[in-house]
């Protein structure tokens, strides 16, 4: 991390991108935050974060659009859900960085954190056409499109797993796949939320 | 009424005890329930990460399920639970998206009112609606001297539920005091396990069930009694990388609380996915399984004096 931080001069703050989180519920409340630090504090992944949920909320008002969705703060949230919680101005912290994380791929700029960008799509992909997640397809295909040596080191620990059942090698699709298609397009052809 | 049980996918595959379990302690514990037909996927948190309609609609096609049977869903993991709960609270406060999701279920030939259908988790029913004292009256092997530390883990408590503390829960705690076992402190209860990190960057994940793991031992606990199929596969699955990682001895059975409730009513080992654990929890559970249908011994005076 840089000790010198980009200065945003309030006459220059862009107002375009928090206005984006409009149509997050609760996302309007990013106006509210007294950087107290409380999301940061409680998050337990910020200290892997290259900026903590309460920078990411100044970076977010002061417009800082680029840094904000290429941080690679969005894809360490596990969505537990601690700093919604805790935040003392009822800021939906996790569902704004969900918010982020959509803008992010659909732009095509998670480098910094491509793989858990990689899993998230992995699986998608997967209840697309099946209906349900198929732990076995996801993890193949995850790997095959991040790091395929790694699914090397992942083998014995799968052969433990299938041993005990738990590492099926077959997977279902579900009978109503044709109403999971008409969903997937019409919600593609309306798009937003 | 029965519950629409709703598995979810993990139950299906590294989750598979805690669907066996579950399905084994219902009718037990007075829980009447009939697998949700058909259901599919709940989005679970990759959803809402790429597409956000999408995510919406595919949720809220269990709804539609269960609302077109008058049933409410029964949900064991914790990310299906919540997932559900939370697209049907987003429905009923955003009529703008009510109305487009319903617009996309209609291509389906479905639709949802929101509010209609109700999601629970069977720990919220068992002691919630069932009461401790309920589950105490149809234990038959107590868990006497089992020292479990509850974890609860994220989605099951946050980001809001009607059933307990999201930060402090005690739902757990009641119930494994109810069959007898022995609480110990337990202050990281609802801390993270790391979820998918696991996969997409597992140095963060093992850090923190490595914490979760050292609170458990430092504490005294045999086990760690989990609601969440995911907190279960990273504890119990990736134990042996936090010990080669941190040079840490941990051996600690990761149980879910299905299984105990199982062992504690005299249910057989295979019933409850028991030996499906990559960390071995039968010598634990030895001395209260395998016990033929339990006949109080008659108390004599010497077996007192000794």
């Amino acid at each position: 991390m840089e000790d010198r931080e980009e200065i945003v001069l309030e006459a220059g703050v862009r107002h375009d991108f928090i206005d984006e989180l409009q149509n997050v519920p609760g996302g309007e409340r990013v106006r509210d935050c007294i950087q107290c630090g409380t999301c940061s504090g409680s998050c337990p992944v910020s200290f892997f974060m290259d900026n903590t949920p309460r920078k990411l909320l100044a970076m977010i008002r002061a417009g800082m659009r680029d840094q904000v969705l290429e941080s690679n703060s969005l894809w360490f949230c596990t969505s537990c859900y601690m700093c919604t919680l805790r935040c003392p101005r009822q800021i939906a912290v996790t569902d704004i960085i969900y918010a982020l994380k959509r803008t992010a791929i659909r732009e095509g700029r998670t480098g910094g954190a491509a793989k858990a960008a990689a899993l998230a799509s992995a699986f998608t992909d997967v209840v697309d056409r099946r209906g349900r997640n198929y732990e076995p397809e996801l993890l193949t295909r995850y790997y095959l499109k991040t790091n395929p040596a790694a699914m090397l080191g992942k083998t014995g620990l799968g052969i433990r797993l299938f041993m005990r059942g738990r590492f099926p090698l077959s997977g279902e699709r579900i009978r109503g796949i044709d109403e999971i298609r008409a969903i997937i397009a019409k919600a593609n052809e309306i798009g937003g939320l | 009424m029965p519950y629409a049980y709703y598995p979810g996918c993990s139950l299906q595959a590294t989750g598979r005890a805690y669907d066996e379990s579950s399905r084994a302690v219902a009718e037990p514990f007075g829980l009447h329930v009939e697998e949700l037909e058909d259901w599919n996927c709940c989005g679970a948190t990759s959803y809402m990460s790429v597409r956000e309609l999408l995510a919406m609609a595919v949720s809220a096609r269990n709804l539609a399920l269960a609302q077109r049977k008058g049933m409410n869903i029964l949900a064991p993991c914790s990310a299906c639970f919540t997932v559900l709960r939370k697209t049907d609270h987003y429905l009923q406060e955003m009529p703008a998206l009510r109305k487009k999701v319903n617009n996309v279920l209609h291509a389906a030939g479905l639709s949802y009112e929101p509010g209609s259908v109700h999601v629970h988790h069977p720990l919220e029913i068992t002691v919630r609606q069932g009461g401790a004292q309920r589950v105490r009256e149809r234990v038959r092997n107590p868990l006497k001297g089992l020292k479990v530390a509850p974890y609860y883990g994220c989605q099951i408590v946050r980001p809001k539920v009607e059933f307990d503390n999201p930060e402090f829960p005690t739902t757990l705690d009641e119930l494994m005091t109810a069959l007898g076992a022995t609480v110990v402190y337990y202050p990281v209860k609802s801390r993270c396990c790391g979820a998918s990190l696991m996969a997409s960057n597992e140095a963060a994940a093992i850090r923190l069930c490595k914490n979760l793991l050292l609170c458990a031992q430092q504490n005294g606990a045999d086990c760690i009694v989990t609601v969440c199929p995911l907190c279960q596969m990273n504890l119990d699955a990736f134990q042996a990388e936090v010990n080669s990682r941190y040079g840490t001895g941990f051996n600690m059975p990761i149980l879910y609380f299905t299984q105990l409730m199982g062992v504690a009513i005299g249910l057989p080992a295979r019933a409850l996915g028991l030996g499906r654990e990559l960390v071995p929890a039968r010598p634990l559970l030895a001395r209260y399984m395998d016990v033929p249908l339990r006949i109080e011994a008659p108390k004599t005076a010497s077996s007192q004096g000794g």
